[in-house]
């Protein structure tokens, strides 16, 4: 099996896009809003895209995000705002008249169809002679790694090789959009990791432009220049991977990109861009993000929690084990600690699997500076 | 699109310039000659010439809207992008909307206040082209997603079925409130929908002898409803949970009531069980039981229903019992239920819905039937056959025939309605899937027992009655004189030699090429229609979805009597001057049979995942280009289904076509009827067997071409559609 991988980007035979064009966000929303009778699923949405970038939209289901895919594409219509795609309004035209293209969830490939005929399918309606359309549809089906596949129908592929089916029909159209809707959820654990990483390296030769939907955090930090993370057909947080994970803007995205333990805490003061911030017994010092003193909350990732067993709680708080199972390479814990008047729950994770803790142990939970920060309450 | 709007334009001006705007009149030998002719001479002149040289000016108004749609096609050639482009675009589609809209708006108020011949293939093309420059427009506004063939094709389909559907309907309730003279008479609708001769409970309080028309219809409907529900249960039972061995032998019985002529069952019946029947001969001599007419009436006409009807039921409650699982039934059983138990508190209750599905479509069935009443029915009217006889009969009485059809309509609407929305979400069926593997438990005896006994009695009858058919024609007369003899196929099939060649003499191959040529030219165009409105329901969302598939749905529910009334009513003076002619047969069968498609249509489109529409949108394919190379492909046996059951039930009609033929396009089906009448029936029989023939061998054929192709591709496996995009969305 031949992989992007291993192809070098002089194969390629799509152009940069015109200086012009380039200067010009690639998509871009102005108050977008959409409606489904009453229901608004997608309330005043307002990005751009920069050509040759890759931007993930990210968010649990129902969050609006296929939705908004489906505007860019133009298979659904906006009720409100405008779109633009290089630059130029498209929000009445048609899907047939964008220029983007879109690999489905399903593939969708026309299963009547040779997987040649599927790939050509696009050129062939935009007016292509066949024989040059059947030309650059196999130069496309060996750019992904199926040379030799071409007389095949879909149905007598495996799901990775329907998948690239799928990318080679929508990269041949050389769009200015590339359009994927959540491409790995139809693959095993294994190939997903294998595939995402194809699409990046193919993204990246050919400089494409592509926006990519999912709602796996841990796929859109691996394959994404920007994430636009939204929730209730809003956007909730807009940057790049580092950003969402280190400096989230608010509990739920620090709970939905990676996991948290959000715990309550206490900023007391500041000196300079840095905050002292008490919890329980220990004082931390971070960054404060411009919020005001009093009572804040922590997001504290699993594995930045230290547990010990010596029961000095002046770098923490105290608790008890209350549920531990091994995983191979580390410890998950469940530790209920007395906060705030109340027992809460910290979701630990230790690489140390030689001396577990056991359930009931008393321990004493400390944090460690990284993977803490302090998010808006 | 410029290129297209240029083609619809240059349609539009051919159909006022080169077509003949109304009927009659002759084109384009008359021209150039003038009004001095006459006026009907000219009629049939292009909308242009008439409105010069006939006197007929407002007729020259027809331009307006071309020139407007002129001026948004020359509107399109300036800028195309930025602000300047936006507003060029929305002038665009203002000038194609208000062309579109004001020739047909312009049409309609010209068609109904000018007294004037019939509209003529001018103003129908006219029509279609305003329609689709409206559309245009509409598209253009960002209706549809901008799709241009989608507005158009929801136009179209709306447009046809509110002049063929719609338009009938409202004539017949209009002409309800109008006596016969056309004078509007509101205060008589009362009188007339109450009438005695309607509602009366003669038979019943003892006051008359008869009871009215609506109670007869709805006793016997209800009468062939539950019995032919029971029968339908037993054979359902005896295929689904007994080691029964022919079950293919019942799948084959099931497509008899498609391919046999509604009222053949009913001449079999007279045949058998008549004052001269083979059965009665044999009753009357072997038992002296005295010879009488008891089959004429009530109980011969549930007879027949009931055998021809009973199929359908079969059908739908093969389905509904194989959706029942097996674990629940074994379930009962673990928990100490003995099979009677089981079957009276799990199966049963589980398949509660399929029954009155069952039912209401039996009933429904019963309401509509007009074959069987006519030939059995003798002194027992029901509505279908009381509406034939307003009509046909001495009175002509169209008000009453109006009024009936009104009741009959609602009825069946009720019926149709109660089904809908009663059991159509409303199963506990589940559909077997993996994992619900068990065995279904064994009928209780006394069950097994009655299932057979109903199931044999209806397979002694049904072998009888085809029996009867395939030998009556054979005979002299059947029961009176049993000598074997052709002379009925030679009268009706008969070909002669003689002077100038071979010619077709016998009676029937008028009525029989008219029928095959009629329902071929139909075949495709009801397909056609069936499927595209499909495609609307399913794959697109649009404004106003639900009362478009209100209307669609609507078309299920009219009887063929209804139709078949109401068009008489609605095409018989202009603007739309259709009876006589071979078009309105078209029409009815299209419009009649439009449902068999569009189920076949939503059935199949529903198992291919919308994801290929969108897909090939994505790739830069309209969705005509996607509708061709995409859908279709796929939709293939659904578009076999639609053409063999449109072919075959435009064949087999009576109902809706016994009020539209003449004498020059007379059908098989109203001729072997008339034939009925006046007691030709070896003739009547002859001619039923020959058509039954016709359509095996059609459908032998066809299965046949869709099964080699079937072999020759490669079964390929949809994407299952996936719901959490749904979800997702």
């Amino acid at each position: 099996m031949t992989h992007i991988r291993t192809l070098s980007p002089g194969t390629t035979t799509l152009e940069p896009a015109p200086a012009a064009a380039r200067a010009r966000p690639a998509v871009e929303f102005r108050s977008v809003v959409k409606r489904y009778g009453a229901f608004t699923a997608v309330h005043e949405l307002n990005f751009s895209i920069e050509a040759g970038t890759l931007v993930t939209l990210l968010g649990p289901s129902g969050c609006g995000k296929t939705t908004t895919l489906r505007m860019i594409a133009g298979l659904e219509q906006a009720s409100s705002g405008t779109i633009l795609i290089g630059g130029e309004n498209v929000t009445a035209r048609s899907a047939a008249e964008r220029d983007v293209s879109m690999v489905f969830q399903s593939y969708a490939l026309f299963p009547h169809m040779t997987i040649l005929d599927n790939v050509a399918y696009g050129l062939t309606v935009g007016g292509m002679a066949k024989r040059a359309a059947l030309e650059a549809a196999r130069d496309k089906l060996a750019l992904v790694g199926l040379a030799g596949l071409e007389g095949r129908l879909p149905s007598e592929l495996s799901g990775g090789q329907q998948q690239r089916v799928a990318v080679a029909r929508a990269i041949v159209l050389e769009p200015r959009v590339l359009l994927f809707d959540e491409p790995l959820s139809n693959l095993d654990a294994k190939m997903r990791r294998q595939v995402r990483e194809d699409i990046r390296q193919l993204q990246q030769s050919l400089k494409l432009t592509v926006v990519y939907v999912t709602h796996d955090q841990e796929e859109a930090l691996a394959v994404s220049d920007r994430i636009i993370v939204m929730a209730g057909g809003r956007i909730a947080q807009d940057g790049t991977p580092r950003d969402l994970y280190q400096r989230p803007a608010s509990r739920f995205i620090a709970d939905f990109i990676g996991d948290a333990n959000i715990v309550p805490a206490l900023l007391e003061g500041r000196d300079g861009a840095l905050g002292r911030v008490r919890v329980g017994m220990a004082t931390l010092t971070l960054p404060h993000r411009d919020l005001a003193d009093g009572p804040v909350e922590l997001a504290v990732r699993p594995n930045a929690i230290r547990l010990t067993s010596d029961q000095d709680p002046s770098d923490g708080l105290l608790g008890r084990v209350h549920f531990a199972a091994y995983l191979g390479d580390h410890m998950e814990y469940e530790v209920a600690v007395a906060l705030g008047g109340r027992e809460v729950m910290l979701f630990a994770r230790t690489p140390d699997v030689d001396a577990p803790l056991s359930v009931g142990d008393a321990v004493c939970v400390g944090f460690a500076p990284r993977g803490v920060t302090v998010v808006p309450p | 699109m410029k290129r297209h709007l240029g083609f619809w334009l240059a349609a539009g001006w051919a159909a006022v310039l080169v077509l003949p705007w109304h009927i009659g009149g002759v084109w384009p030998v008359f021209w150039p000659a003038g009004p001095q002719n006459g006026p009907s001479a000219g009629d049939g002149m292009p909308a242009l010439i008439q409105g010069l040289l006939l006197g007929r000016p407002w007729l020259l108004a027809s331009v307006l809207p071309l020139l407007a749609a002129l001026a948004g096609l020359w509107a399109k050639g300036r800028a195309k992008d930025g602000a300047k482009g936006e507003a060029d675009e929305r002038a665009r589609s203002a000038w194609l909307t208000a062309a579109g809209g004001g020739g047909l708006g312009w049409l309609l108020v010209e068609s109904l206040a000018v007294t004037q011949p019939g509209l003529g293939l001018g103003a129908a093309a006219y029509a279609v082209v305003c329609l689709v420059l409206g559309a245009h427009g509409l598209a253009l506004r960002g209706w549809c997603k901008g799709d241009v063939f989608i507005v158009a094709s929801i136009g179209l389909v709306l447009g046809s079925i509110l002049v063929f559907v719609g338009f009938p309907v409202v004539t017949i309730l209009l002409s309800a409130v109008q006596d016969n003279d056309g004078r509007l008479t509101v205060a008589g609708l009362f009188d007339k929908l109450t009438d005695s001769g309607i509602w009366g409970l003669g038979c019943v309080l003892g006051t008359g002898s008869t009871c009215g028309v609506a109670w007869n219809t709805l006793a016997l409907a209800g009468v062939v409803g539950v019995l032919t529900t029971g029968t339908g249960l037993a054979f359902a039972l005896i295929a689904v949970r007994t080691g029964f061995r022919f079950k293919a032998a019942l799948r084959l019985a099931s497509i008899l009531p498609v391919i046999t002529p509604p009222f053949v069952i009913g001449l079999a019946i007279i045949l058998l069980f008549g004052r001269a029947g083979v059965v009665t001969d044999l009753l009357s001599t072997l038992f002296d039981i005295p010879r009488s007419r008891w089959i004429y009436g009530m109980p011969g006409v549930a007879m027949a229903q009931i055998l021809a009807f009973t199929p359908i039921s079969f059908l739908v409650l093969v389905g509904v019992l194989q959706g029942v699982s097996p674990t629940l039934e074994e379930a009962s059983q673990t928990l100490r239920a003995t099979p009677w138990i089981t079957f009276r508190t799990v199966t049963l209750p589980l398949i509660r819905p399929g029954l009155a599905n069952a039912f209401l479509i039996s009933f429904i069935e019963s309401l509509a039937d007009f074959g069987n009443p006519l030939v059995l029915g003798g002194n027992f009217d029901v509505l279908s056959t009381k509406i034939f006889y307003a009509v046909v009969g001495a009175a002509h009485d169209q008000g009453r025939a109006a009024v009936l059809a009104i009741i009959l309509l609602s009825f069946t609407l009720s019926a149709f309605l109660a089904q809908r929305r009663w059991l159509g979400r409303r199963s506990y069926a589940t559909v077997a899937g993996k994992g619900d593997a068990g065995l279904p438990s064994p009928l209780p005896s006394g069950v097994r027992i009655a299932a057979s006994a109903v199931a044999a009695l209806w397979t002694a009858l049904t072998v009888l009655v085809y029996g009867t058919i395939l030998v009556g024609g054979f005979l002299k007369s059947l029961g009176r004189d049993n000598t074997l003899t052709l002379i009925h196929y030679q009268t009706a099939f008969g070909i002669e030699t003689g002077p100038n060649g071979w010619w077709f003499s016998g009676s029937a191959w008028d009525s029989l090429f008219t029928t095959l040529g009629v329902s071929l030219v139909a075949m495709p165009l009801t397909a056609a229609l069936g499927l595209l409105t499909a495609y609307l329901l399913v794959r697109q969302s649009f404004l106003g979805r639900g009362a478009f598939e209100f209307l669609t749905m609507l078309s299920f529910a009219i009887p063929g009597t209804v139709i078949g009334v109401s068009y008489i009513l609605a095409f018989n003076t202009p603007p739309l001057e259709l009876t006589g002619t071979g078009l309105i047969l078209i029409i009815a069968f299209v419009f009649r049979n439009m449902p068999v498609g569009i189920r076949a249509g939503i059935a199949t489109l529903s198992q291919i995942d919308k994801s290929l529409d969108e897909a090939s949108l994505t790739l830069g394919a309209r969705s005509f280009t996607t509708l061709r190379r995409v859908i279709l492909p796929l939709l293939r046996p659904a578009i076999v289904t639609a053409m063999v059951y449109s072919f075959v039930r435009a064949i087999t009609s009576v109902s809706a076509v016994i009020f539209l033929v003449t004498a020059k396009y007379n059908l098989a089906t109203a001729y072997i009827v008339g034939r009925a009448e006046v007691g030709e029936y070896g003739l009547a029989i002859a001619y039923s067997s020959a058509l039954i023939a016709i359509m095996v061998v059609a459908l032998l054929a066809i299965q046949l071409l869709v099964g080699e192709r079937r072999l020759g591709r490669r079964t390929a496996a949809l994407p299952v559609s996936t719901s959490a995009s749904k979800v997702n969305a």
